[in-house]
């Protein structure tokens, strides 16, 4: 009997000690959610090493204020998703990145978005080589109405990227083949990309962009058009091509940011509410807005 | 901070969690009468009570599944995140936890049984005065944890979790204790024995009402503090 005690008495030791260590170690909770009145930006909206810094973007259509003063850095060789209801801001900003807002009437954007030393926003940059560097691929799969070779081929003959007939096919197969989409076409390169399913044709968008060596690919609601087996190529594809690219995903699809993004941004009638990593913003967001818009309590 | 489970634009989604939160808590109170009752029955020594514990065993099992099965059915059709993931998370997590209680009431009224049911000499009273005083020490435990579960209070939760542990003090006082009672009258050893066993129980009790808060806290915080005392040491 005492032996059983004496063993009930150690075994009872052993988790005592670790009571003890407890008490020691007493738990506060930090918990407090940031409310929704507050629009500062929070999480880490730096990364070390960006390949895009934007600082203080402002982007104004006419008189209506679009994007407010949002700073965020975009990563080397990751996938960030924005997310955030319509009208929030979330594409303009995108668009911010190969100046695509350019081509719109009255729209004004302020700010810095540093990329590879220089501002992209500055007068003396080209902007065709920066929408080659910066490539985007849109909602709707928008192949030239030309070959499936030739939508391929078009981007890095107009920029020189290759010396002769040899290089370029060598370009086409192999941005066709990193898009995932070699072995669906390699016989039917000369019928044109219309032809094609959509999922086909958003791919063939996504090797369009990667033909002229970019360093970012924007995507604007990629796989919206898209059925579930083609989005989940898409998304497959992404997770492949981050590791060369930074990839910039606008999405309504929560699900799918949840899926293949790094970090999530969360956007709310032109400011940015909350960045973080896409697990963090999922399982436990800092902000009373990004909580009620991703569990579905919207207004 | 928010701890409200409804609000969803698809309102469906609100009441799905709230019969799933109402579910926990029934199998909670279960739970608990089913622990009290057990305690009793050892202590009126009443053999009746404890054919009503384990009848409540078989409800305790049959919300469990349910419960298994409703949490199953939220997360294929409503892929909660944040918030109601966490919810639908600590209540898996608790409902594993109350059965495990349901287990160690009915522990508890089994051993009632072999001390009253046999030729021997019932266990006198001051053999049972550490359990009384542990079983009330761990009712009270569990009843604030239960109570933390359904209101969602991280004021208390944090409370209790820092409380100090009087159900381990008391077990150790009851160790050294029935020793002596031992070697002053060794035929009471089968006795001792089953006392034991079920002051272990009453252990097990308090670490399950102490897991009950701490989901409570995953839940509405979001903070993981399991095994807090093993990440800092």
């Amino acid at each position: 009997m005492a032996d059983i005690v004496e063993i009930e008495q150690q075994d009872n030791q052993i988790e005592r000690r670790k009571k003890e260590r407890r008490k020691q170690t007493r738990i506060h909770l930090q918990t407090a959610i940031v409310t929704r009145d507050n629009r500062q930006t929070i999480g880490e909206i730096t990364v070390a090493d960006p390949r895009i810094r934007c600082t203080d973007i402002d982007v104004f259509y006419g008189d209506k204020h679009a994007v407010r003063n949002v700073t965020l850095d975009i990563g080397r060789q990751e996938i960030i998703a924005m997310i955030g209801p319509s009208g929030c801001g979330k594409s303009t900003f995108l668009r911010c990145f190969n100046r695509m807002n350019d081509t719109i009437e009255n729209c004004h954007v302020t700010g810095k978005i540093m990329m590879d030393g220089q501002d992209i926003n500055d007068k003396s940059i080209d902007v065709v080589p920066l929408r080659a560097k910066v490539g985007m691929v849109f909602q709707k799969p928008n192949p030239f109405p030309k070959s499936v070779y030739e939508n391929v081929a078009f981007g890095p003959r107009i920029h020189g990227l290759a010396k002769d007939k040899v290089e370029l096919d060598e370009i086409v197969v192999t941005s066709l083949k990193r898009a995932g989409l070699w072995e669906e076409v390699k016989d039917r390169l000369d019928q044109p990309g219309t032809s094609l399913s959509g999922g086909q044709q958003q791919r063939l968008c996504i090797a369009r962009a990667i033909a002229v060596n970019p360093e970012v690919i924007l995507m604007d609601e990629p796989c919206s058009a898209l059925d579930p087996i083609a989005t989940t190529k898409i998304e497959e594809l992404m997770d492949k091509l981050c590791a060369d690219y930074s990839i910039v995903i606008v999405t309504h699809n929560m699900q799918q940011a949840a899926r293949v993004s790094h970090r999530t941004a969360y956007f709310h009638l032109g400011d940015l509410i909350e960045v973080g990593t896409t697990e963090q913003i999922f399982t436990k967001p800092g902000h009373q807005l990004t909580e009620d818009y991703i569990t579905g309590r919207f207004g | 901070m928010s701890t409200r489970l409804e609000g969803h634009t698809f309102r469906r989604f609100d009441g799905e969690l709230y019969r799933l939160h109402t579910e926990v808590l029934q199998m909670a109170g279960l739970v608990y009468d089913q622990v009290q009752m057990a305690l009793e029955s050892l202590q009126q020594q009443n053999l009746d009570i404890v054919r009503i514990v384990n009848e409540r065993e078989s409800q305790v099992d049959a919300l469990e599944k349910n419960i298994d099965s409703a949490i199953t059915e939220i997360l294929a059709k409503r892929s909660p995140v944040a918030r109601d993931l966490r919810a639908v998370m600590a209540f898996s997590k608790a409902v594993t936890d109350l059965e495990r209680l349901g287990d160690e009431a009915t522990k508890i009224a089994y051993i009632a049984t072999t001390l009253y049911n046999n030729e021997h000499t019932n266990p006198s009273n001051y053999l049972l005065r550490d359990v009384s005083v542990m079983g009330k020490l761990a009712c009270a435990l569990l009843k604030e944890a239960i109570e933390i579960l359904d209101v969602l209070d991280l004021e208390r939760a944090e409370k209790l979790l820092n409380s100090h542990d009087d159900l381990d003090e008391e077990f150790q006082a009851g160790l050294r204790r029935l020793t002596t009672y031992v070697l002053e009258d060794a035929r009471n050893v089968g006795h001792i024995i089953n006392i034991v066993l079920v002051m272990k129980s009453l252990m097990r009790v308090g670490e399950h009402a102490r897991n009950l808060a701490e989901y409570a806290v995953y839940m509405v915080s979001g903070e993981d503090i399991r095994h807090t005392e093993i990440e800092q040491a």
